[in-house]
């Protein structure tokens, strides 16, 4: 441990922890978003919601999630105690501050960005993460899928007393009865103002890594003159079709 | 000549002399060392590599600069290059022949011996320098690449684009900075020398000046190194830093130095025009470029015409036409007269008409444009291809020198001939020292530009880099162990003392003094006026009229500012015009000096060009039998007294420098 | 082209450290072909005559090399142009009637001295701490003996032209000063010569400039864009990599 020990004693390692956390966090976005493009299924939410029991009921998963809360926090955290420490590099400001001539509108407020996309994560995760998993207010469906058409049929169901989600094989299909996640969301983002503050977000998202992207690999030492122009083209791209492909969901569902 | 001149040059044969001295030299042992303890005033090539190498050695260094850093010491700017006698070019280059291209170059007016040494430790110099991770230019194959400099017919010059001399002072910083880091230099920068401490004739510490608080310090030396620089800055227009200056070397010169040939000033021919009144410095275009561009005026007087558009037969170029041999690479003060000659003569150009064009279109095209379109295979190309090839090869070489021109001037020198006229760069005279760099004060030493003592009447170009780093890595630390090895019994002594006292005081009263002036008019425009006096009269061309002329208004003006200068501010605080004005009243007193040596010089050698005495082509006229010495002059306080050494040559012919 | 131009200025002016400051503003006369510190120069000379404490600003050599003077001018270090020092800055940037703002460089690590002196002697320190090869003088070996080539000692001397002027830091919205130490540990790294004490120098670099109170870099890119030498941004790279690899193999 003494050999990492830097990373949370030097300038250089705690951005090494910003840029680890960060590519980190990229890929759960991905992921997330692949799980999230299930929503546009018709399909009363069956895909979807066997993916969100899938998402909290797999030990894996499961630690892995704990591992992607700790990333997220150690990401904030570190990130406002940088912002903070940063500040205190410049104790008098300028009074005339040309930014846009040096650098990225972007670069220049990631802290901002980053506490408005934490702040996000809260709303996001009180709206449904904690509902799905200690509220009552999720409504059940049973899902019954026909093998040979794929057709998914459903009904609402009413959960009993410490009712489990469960699937199982039944004679030429397959069953699901689980919260109705789907319909939660849709419910959501059916108002206006939600939607909003999620597109909103997205657009800080998208701000915050059309900069982090590619700042992470030069954290992490990578600049070269042939490969940096492929990292910063990838990284444009993240920054926007992820966010993109966010927001579309509650603005699809809102405009449907 | 005088008994207290003793030049201390070993005896023996001439290439014998510094391996002889080094073997003899007494030495201090390393448990003495610790209790020794020099100080070091400036950090340039020659404080910083003293300083290190010194503190490397074991010695208790204190080290001083004026400016915030010891890494803005104005050797940084030094462009072209430094010379090695390394014959990596195979093309006959050696120890002797480097010798004896100063000593021509210098106009048989510096010392053999030292200039030997200097030749012969220029090779080590490369070898610490790129041991120390200084980027030289290389060539593909990885070894070191060399450039020509005026007055040689070899290519000996290293060089790091045009930014040797920042790479040579980096490294000598670092080392420095190293020394500093495991606490054998403790070092003071913001801070100024304003008086050399004397205990029984020996030099024995500095009152030094902390230029942010303003107060006064005393510090304690065994002994003493002066590596200040040059006094350039008398012109007040000149290559200089705006704050280099002759104060810390004056102040030695009260105490009893004597400063040598105060009149050798090295005027250097390519820098960029004087633009207007307001004008504060001068920026030098190096000496490299005149490899490539080819200095011309035009055939007809007062020809106005864009030069461009004027045909080349009926351009001038007249270094080629009057020194076939060596064109446009002939010496500094050669090519500066040159240059002024014509000028003078009604061929200037520019709106001022004081400059001429050096002009890089023909070798563009023919040299380096051709060589890459025969690379490239283009058969027969046509002008504009040729410019084009030519102008990236022209690009890599002094591209920044070419930027800093269209900065300073808003012309594009790739399109227009770049206009030039000769500043003030360099001052050959300096501290009289001997061969272990002492002065005529034991104990009190002078390194690098600061001593007046290997390039007699003129300097060649990447020599200046070569002395200060010589003095202070490879010269100083073996001759201050010949002092300090007798002064291991002296305990350090106690800035109590009362010469401390008196030296403190009298700094003190002279900066009362000048704080209590409060007249009317700025330190800034005596300088200006002064500088304005030696440019017109003991500049590139002086005579008796003159020069006596200047004395008098000299004196003049020197009333005038005890009378009415005004300096701002209080004494303890951070007061820039304060540290200004003690650094021009020395230049005005300095300025004298050199006028009186100027026209004690009845001879024309070097960069000392009296009108009385030039040949019918207009070529300085030596006198050899008579002015064969260094002057060297004695303060008195109101008045100086001439001491001379005698310049013996027993390895070179003296004759008639002719690069023709 | 000598017309002349009216300028204001606004200035700032504080006494020491230990006093607060506040903008004055002025009226120059400039001419086009004037250096930004030749103007400088016109106004103290105004000041003196009217009686006032000029101004005072640091800078020296006057030929962009030295590092000294360290402006921000109208927001920007060194001014609007790219690749230019104060001291090469010229009037013709500007236009009769502009209005320029003029502060120090602004850091912690920093201290203004007075006006617009700062003190970059944490620079110094950095460098004390591990910025040089450890060669005393009189152990080289030939130059010649080892070989470098072309592309690496040009890499080398791009990152060695750094002028240790602090633009960088006072560029960066961090006052961050990795481009300062990444210039030298890529010079270095990048030389045989700088091999052996590869890991231990980028070590004690940046635990100095840890313990001077620099920002940490977030890779705005400020500091690159107004380097005056134009120092690339990938030094930066180099840095973080070669201190994480040292640090990985336990230094």
């Amino acid at each position: 441990m003494k050999l990492l020990s830097f990373l949370f004693t030097s300038s250089i390692g705690r951005k090494l922890i910003m840029a680890l956390t960060g590519l980190f966090l990229c890929l759960f976005l991905v992921v997330h978003l692949i799980g999230n493009l299930q929503l546009f299924k018709a399909d009363g939410g069956y895909a979807f919601n066997h993916y969100a029991w899938f998402m909290t009921s797999n030990p894996l998963i499961k630690t892995v999630s704990w591992g992607l809360y700790a990333m997220i926090i150690l990401h904030a955290v570190k990130g406002i105690y940088l912002a903070m420490n940063n500040r205190k590099a410049r104790q008098a400001r300028y009074e005339v501050s040309a930014g846009s001539a040096n650098s990225s509108w972007s670069s220049r407020n990631m802290a901002i960005l980053g506490s408005i996309i934490f702040i996000f994560i809260g709303i996001h995760m009180g709206d449904f993460w904690r509902e799905y998993k200690f509220g009552d207010e999720i409504t059940w469906r049973s899902y019954t899928q026909d093998y040979n058409t794929q057709a998914v049929t459903w009904t609402e169901y009413t959960p009993v007393e410490g009712q489990k989600i469960y699937a199982k094989d039944i004679e030429g299909g397959h069953m699901l009865v689980a919260k109705d996640l789907y319909s939660e969301v849709y419910d959501a983002f059916r108002q206006p103002w939600i939607v909003w503050i999620y597109v909103l977000s997205m657009l800080a998202l998208a701000f915050h890594l059309l900069h982090g992207f590619q700042s992470a690999f030069q954290t992490l030492g990578i600049n070269h003159p042939s490969y940096s122009p492929i990292i910063q083209f990838i990284g444009r791209a993240f920054a926007i079709l992820v966010p993109l492909g966010f927001a579309a969901i509650p603005l699809y569902v809102l405009f449907q | 000549m005088s008994q207290k001149l003793d030049s201390k040059i070993p005896a023996g044969n001439l290439s014998d002399k510094w391996t002889q001295y080094r073997s003899s030299v007494s030495l201090v042992n390393p448990a003495n060392k610790r209790n020794l303890e020099v100080i070091v005033v400036g950090t340039g090539l020659a404080g910083a590599s003293a300083a290190a190498t010194l503190a490397e050695m074991g010695y208790k260094v204190k080290a001083f600069c004026f400016q915030d850093s010891p890494r803005r010491a104005h050797s940084i700017a030094a462009q072209g290059g430094i010379n090695a006698a390394k014959n990596y070019q195979n093309d006959g280059d050696s120890v002797y022949r480097l010798f004896y291209d100063t000593i021509k170059g210098g106009d048989y007016r510096a010392r053999e011996a030292n200039v030997h040494r200097l030749a012969e430790v220029s090779t080590n110099i490369i070898d610490q320098c790129v041991a120390q991770g200084v980027p030289f230019a290389r060539e593909y194959g990885g070894t070191l690449s060399n450039r020509s400099f005026g007055g040689t017919q070899v290519q000996r010059t290293f060089y790091a684009a045009g930014q040797t001399g920042q790479q040579l002072l980096l490294g000598a910083y670092s080392a420095l900075e190293r020394q500093v880091g495991v606490g054998n230099v403790k070092m003071y920068t913001r801070h100024e020398m304003i008086e050399v401490v004397t205990i029984d004739g020996k030099a024995r510490g500095i009152i030094a000046r902390d230029l942010v608080s303003g107060k006064l310090e005393r510090h304690f030396g065994h002994a003493v190194l002066l590596c200040t620089g040059g006094y350039g800055n008398v012109f007040y227009l000149s290559t200089n830093a705006m704050g280099s200056n002759v104060t810390a070397a004056w102040k030695a010169h009260k105490a009893g130095a004597y400063f040598a040939n105060p009149c050798f000033t090295q005027i250097h021919p390519t820098c960029i025009p004087v633009s207007g009144h307001y004008q504060s410095k001068l920026t030098l275009m190096s000496e490299s470029l005149r490899n490539d561009g080819r200095i011309w005026v035009p055939k007809a007087q007062g020809d106005k015409r864009h030069p461009n558009d004027i045909p080349e037969e009926e351009r001038d170029y007249y270094l080629e036409r009057r020194y076939p041999a060596f064109g446009n690479l002939v010496p500094r003060d050669v090519a500066s007269r040159a240059a002024k000659e014509r000028c003078d003569a009604g061929y200037g150009v520019g709106s001022s008409g004081m400059a001429v064009y050096l002009d890089f279109r023909s070798n563009m095209m023919n040299k380096y444009g051709r060589a890459e379109a025969t690379k490239a295979g283009i058969e027969n190309p046509d002008e504009a291809t040729l410019v084009r090839l030519g102008k990236e090869v022209v690009k890599e070489k002094y591209g920044n020198l070419f930027d800093m021109y269209k900065q300073i001037t808003d012309e594009d020198p790739y399109e227009v001939p770049m206009r030039i006229y000769p500043a003030v760069h360099y001052t050959m005279g300096g501290l009289w020292v001997d061969y272990e760099l002492q002065t005529t004060v034991p104990g009190l030493y002078a390194l690098g530009e600061a001593n007046f003592s290997d390039h007699g009447a003129n300097r060649l170009g990447a020599s200046a880099l070569m002395q200060g780093l010589a003095d202070g890595y490879f010269v100083i630390p073996y001759t201050v162990g010949s002092y300090l090895s007798k002064e291991i019994h002296t305990k350090a002594i106690d800035t109590q003392h009362e010469a401390f006292e008196a030296a403190e005081k009298r700094a003190s009263e002279r900066i009362e003094k000048l704080m209590g002036i409060q007249g009317k008019r700025s330190v800034e425009s005596y300088h200006r006026e002064l500088g304005l006096i030696m440019w017109d009269k003991c500049g590139m061309a002086r005579s008796e009229a003159g020069l006596k002329e200047a004395i008098e208004q000299i004196r003049a003006l020197r009333e005038d500012f005890y009378k009415n200068v005004r300096i701002p501010g209080k004494v303890n605080e951070f007061n820039p015009e304060l540290d200004k004005a003690g650094r021009v009243a020395d230049f005005l007193e300095l300025g004298e000096l050199m006028c009186v040596d100027a026209l004690n010089r009845n001879e024309s050698c070097g960069g000392h060009f009296r009108e009385e005495f030039q040949t019918e082509e207009g070529e300085a006229l030596r006198d050899d039998d008579k002015f064969a010495y260094v002057a060297a002059w004695e303060n008195n306080g109101d008045s100086w007294t001439l001491h001379k050494e005698e310049l013996n040559y027993e390895n070179i012919k003296i004759q008639q420098r002719s690069y023709k | 082209m000598s017309e002349n131009m009216n300028i204001n200025l606004k200035v700032w002016r504080q006494p020491s450290d230990q006093n607060t400051g506040s903008f004055e503003t002025y009226k120059v006369q400039a001419s086009p072909d004037m250096s930004f510190l030749e103007m400088m120069d016109v106004l103290n000379e105004q000041i003196i005559e009217e009686g006032g404490e000029p101004v005072a600003f640091d800078h020296d050599c006057r030929e962009g090399i030295c590092g000294m003077c360290s402006m921000v001018i109208n927001g920007r270090p060194h001014g609007p142009k790219q690749g230019v020092t104060t001291c090469q800055l010229h009037m013709r940037s500007f236009s009769d009637g502009d209005t320029v703002v003029v502060e120090p460089w602004r850091a912690s690590a920093f201290p203004v001295i007075k006006d617009l002196s700062v003190d970059r002697g944490a620079f110094d320190r950095i460098i004390a701490a591990g910025g040089y090869v450890s060669v005393n003088t009189g152990n080289a070996v030939d130059a010649n003996s080892v070989l470098i080539p072309k592309d690496t000692a040009d890499k080398a001397f791009e990152a060695a032209t750094c002028i240790g002027c602090g633009a960088c830091v006072s560029a960066c919205k961090n006052a961050s000063a990795m481009l300062f130490v990444g210039a030298k540990v890529t010079q270095l790294s990048l030389l045989p010569q700088g091999q052996a004490e590869r890991e231990s120098r980028v070590v004690a670099m940046v635990n100095q400039m840890d313990a001077e109170g620099f920002g940490a870099c977030t890779n705005t890119g400020a500091c690159a864009a107004e380097c005056p030498k134009e120092i690339p941004l990938s030094v930066i790279a180099t840095l973080n990599r070669e201190y994480t690899s040292a640090k990985l193999k336990g230094r």
